[in-house]
C-alpha cells in the first residue's frame, strides 16, 4: 500500500515503513540502544530526504524513549537532579547543532556533514564495541577469575569548580562535565537525528562515574527533552518534520521493541553485543562507500532560496 | 479512481479568427493528492473544429504540453576532494518547471520549427531559463543539462514524440503519466496545431494539482502554524509511547 508523505512529498510503501520501524524496534529492544542511529540511515537509503528523515527521526526517539523511561520512573532509577545538569547543556547543545544544520543547508553541505558525523561516530563505537564484546567472550571461555576493573577512580573531573551532590548517583562532582557531555550530545542529536544514548551512556560511566543502574533512564530522561527540543526547532526553522512518516515509524517500532526485548533475553550478552557492532559497521560501511566512490549522477538539485 | 472520465468540456478557443480551433476535452481538470495518491494519468483529448475543407497540401500536426509551477532550482555539483566526494560548484537555474510533458504526432523536429519554439517556449530545454551564470563557472549549460537529466530520470520530465494519436486531422488523443511525486500548483496545458512547422492554431488551458483531506491539513499546518505542529507531533509521540508501555505492561500482567 503506498502512502503519499505530506511533509517528505514522496510516496513510499506504508508496509515497508512498518517492517523498518519494526526491525529497528526489534534491534532496540534487543540492544537496550534507540535505533535512531539506525533508522536514519535506513531513511536515507529508502530515498527519505534527509533533512525530512533527520528532523521525524527525532520526533520518533520522544516517542520510543518516552515509552522506556516509564520503567525506570516505577524503578527509581533516574537521577533527576543530574538529568536536569544534562539538559542545560543538551538544550543549549541542540540550539547550536540546529543553528550548523541551517547553515550548512544553505551551502549544501548538510549531507555531507550528516554522514560524515555517521561514518566517524558509527565507524569509532561500532570499532570498540567489537573488540570489547571479542575480549570479553574470550575472557568468559578462559579463566572465570581475574581482578575486577577499577571503578570511580579519582581523575581529573573531580578537580573542577561549581561542585554539586547528585545524590541518586551517589556523587560530588562538579557541574561543568555533565553539561558539556549534554552539550556534545544535544548537537548529535540535531545534526544526526539521533538520541545521541550510545554516546551519552560510555560518557556518563567513564567520565562522570554513574552508577550503572542509573545511567540508562537518567540517559533516556534527558533524551526525551532534548529530541522534543529539536523536533520543535526543526518544526518551526526548516518545517520538516514529517507526521505521517514519524506515526508509521512509531507504531512498528513500539510492537519490535517490546518483540526485541524477548528475543534478547535468550541471547548470550557477548553475543548479541558482537551482532549489534557488526551492524553498526556495516551501516557505516555502506554510508563510507557513498563517500568514497564516484556516484552515478554528479549532480543534484535543491530547493532555492535562503541566500 | 485513476481512469476517472469526466464529461467532454466543451470549450471553444478564445481567438476567433482562426480558421482551425481546438475542441478540448480532459479526463479530469484536478489531480488529488490524497495520502493514498501514486500517480495520476491524465487523458486529453480532443477534436479540430474547422469551417472550410481540410487543407492536405501541409498536413496537420499536434503539439501538447504540460507544465508544472515553475521555481528556481540549486544545482550542485560533486567533486573528489580529500578521497570523498563533496559538493563543490552551485548555479541557481533562474526558472525551471517542476513538471514537464511535450506530447507531439511526430519527431519534434518535424513538427515545430525553431523560431515556433523559440517564441512558444514548447521543448524542456526552452522552458528552462537559465540567465546570469556567476563568472567562476563558465559551462553553464551543464548545469541545465543535469536539472532535466535528472527529472527526466523520475519521470518529471517527458518527451513522448509521437505519442499524440491523430485520426482525420481532425480527431486527437494523448495519455499522460503523471508521477508520485508532484509539487502543488496549476499546470498548465498548451495545445498547438501546426502545419509544415508553424503554429496554426493554439488553445491553453489549467489542470490543478492539489493536496487534499488530510494531506492538505497537515501541510498547511506545518507551514502555519509550525509551533502547534510541532506540538501536536510531540503529543503524539508521547502518547504512543507511553500506549505501548501501558498496553504492553497489561499484557504482561495477565
Amino acid at each position: 500500500m503506498q502512502i503519499y508523505l505530506p511533509i517528505a512529498e514522496v510516496s513510499v510503501n506504508a508496509f515497508l515503513l512498518l517492517g523498518l520501524g519494526g526491525l529497528v524496534g526489534i534491534l532496540s529492544g534487543m540492544f537496550g540502544v534507540g535505533g535512531g542511529f539506525l533508522m536514519t540511515p535506513l531513511l536515507f537509503f529508502i530515498g527519505i530526504p534527509p533533512a525530512v528523515a533527520v528532523a521525524t527521526e527525532a520526533n520518533q526517539i520522544v516517542a520510543s524513549s518516552f515509552s522506556g523511561v516509564l520503567a525506570h520512573f516505577r524503578r527509581k532509577t533516574v537521577d533527576f537532579r543530574m538529568g536536569f545538569v544534562l539538559l542545560i547543556g543538551g538544550l543549549a547543545g541542540a540550539a547550536l547543532g540546529v543553528v550548523v544544520f541551517n547553515h550548512l543547508k544553505s551551502l549544501g553541505q548538510v549531507d555531507l556533514l550528516v554522514k560524515l558525523c555517521y561514518v566517524g561516530f558509527l565507524g569509532v563505537i561500532g570499532g570498540l564495541m567489537f573488540i570489547e564484546s571479542v575480549n570479553a567472550i574470550r575472557k568468559s571461555r578462559g579463566a572465570a577469575g581475574g581482578a575486577p576493573a577499577k571503578r570511580r577512580q579519582r581523575n581529573w573531573v573531580h578537580a573542577l569548580p561549581f561542585k554539586m551532590r547528585f545524590r541518586t548517583s551517589g556523587l560530588y562532582i562538579s557541574v561543568l562535565p555533565p553539561i558539556i557531555v549534554g552539550l556534545v550530545v544535544g548537537v548529535l542529536a540535531a545534526i544526526m537525528g539521533v538520541g545521541g544514548g550510545f554516546v551519552m551512556v560510555p560518557a556518563m560511566i567513564y567520565i562522570l562515574g554513574m552508577p550503572t543502574k542509573v545511567v540508562v533512564g537518567t540517559s533516556l530522561f534527558q533524551i526525551i527533552f532534548v529530541t522534543a527540543f529539536t523536533t520543535m526547532l526543526h518544526a518551526t526553522t526548516n518545517f520538516t518534520v514529517d507526521v505521517v512518516l514519524a506515526v508509521l515509524l512509531l507504531v512498528g517500532g513500539v510492537i519490535g521493541a517490546q518483540i526485541g526485548t524477548r528475543i534478547g533475553v535468550k541471547l548470550k550478552a557477548e553475543q548479541l553485543r558482537v551482532l549489534l557492532a557488526l551492524m553498526v559497521l556495516a551501516v557505516c560501511g555502506k554510508l563510507a562507500l557513498d563517500l568514497l566512490l564516484q556516484p552515478a549522477e554528479l549532480y543534484s538539485l535543491g530547493a532555492a532560496g535562503g541566500h | 479512481m485513476r481512469r476517472l472520465i469526466c464529461a467532454l468540456m466543451m470549450l471553444t478557443a478564445p481567438v476567433a479568427a482562426q480558421s482551425e480551433e481546438v475542441v478540448l476535452g480532459l479526463s479530469k481538470d484536478n489531480v488529488a493528492i490524497t495520502t493514498s495518491f501514486d500517480g495520476s494519468e491524465i487523458l486529453i483529448f480532443g477534436a479540430v473544429k474547422r469551417e472550410e475543407a481540410i487543407n492536405t497540401a501541409e498536413p496537420l500536426e499536434v503539439v501538447m504540453t504540460i507544465a508544472g509551477p515553475s521555481e528556481p532550482v540549486v544545482v550542485r555539483s560533486k567533486e573528489k576532494k580529500f578521497g570523498i566526494w563533496v559538493n563543490t560548484e552551485a548555479l541557481e537555474v533562474d526558472s525551471a518547471p517542476s513538471f514537464y510533458a511535450v506530447a507531439t504526432t511526430g519527431p519534434i523536429a518535424q513538427v515545430l520549427s525553431e523560431t515556433e519554439d523559440l517564441r512558444e517556449k514548447v521543448t524542456i530545454d526552452r522552458a528552462i531559463r537559465s540567465v546570469g551564470a556567476p563568472a567562476e563557472i563558465t559551462d553553464a549549460g551543464r548545469f541545465t543539462e543535469a536539472v532535466i537529466r535528472i527529472r527526466q530520470e523520475k519521470n518529471l520530465y517527458q518527451l513522448l514524440e509521437g505519442q499524440v494519436a491523430l485520426d482525420q486531422q481532425t480527431l486527437f488523443r494523448t495519455r499522460i503519466d503523471m508521477p508520485a511525486d508532484l509539487t502543488e500548483g496549476d499546470y498548465l496545458t498548451r495545445i498547438f496545431l501546426t502545419r509544415n512547422g508553424k503554429i496554426v492554431s493554439n488553445y491553453e488551458t489549467t489542470i490543478d494539482v492539489r493536496k487534499v483531506g488530510l494531506e492538505r491539513i497537515l501541510f498547511n499546518m506545518s507551514r502555519q502554524q509550525p509551533i502547534w505542529y510541532g506540538l501536536m507531533s510531540l503529543a503524539i509521540a508521547i502518547f504512543a509511547g507511553w500506549g505501548a508501555s501501558a498496553v504492553f505492561s497489561a499484557l504482561r500482567r495477565n
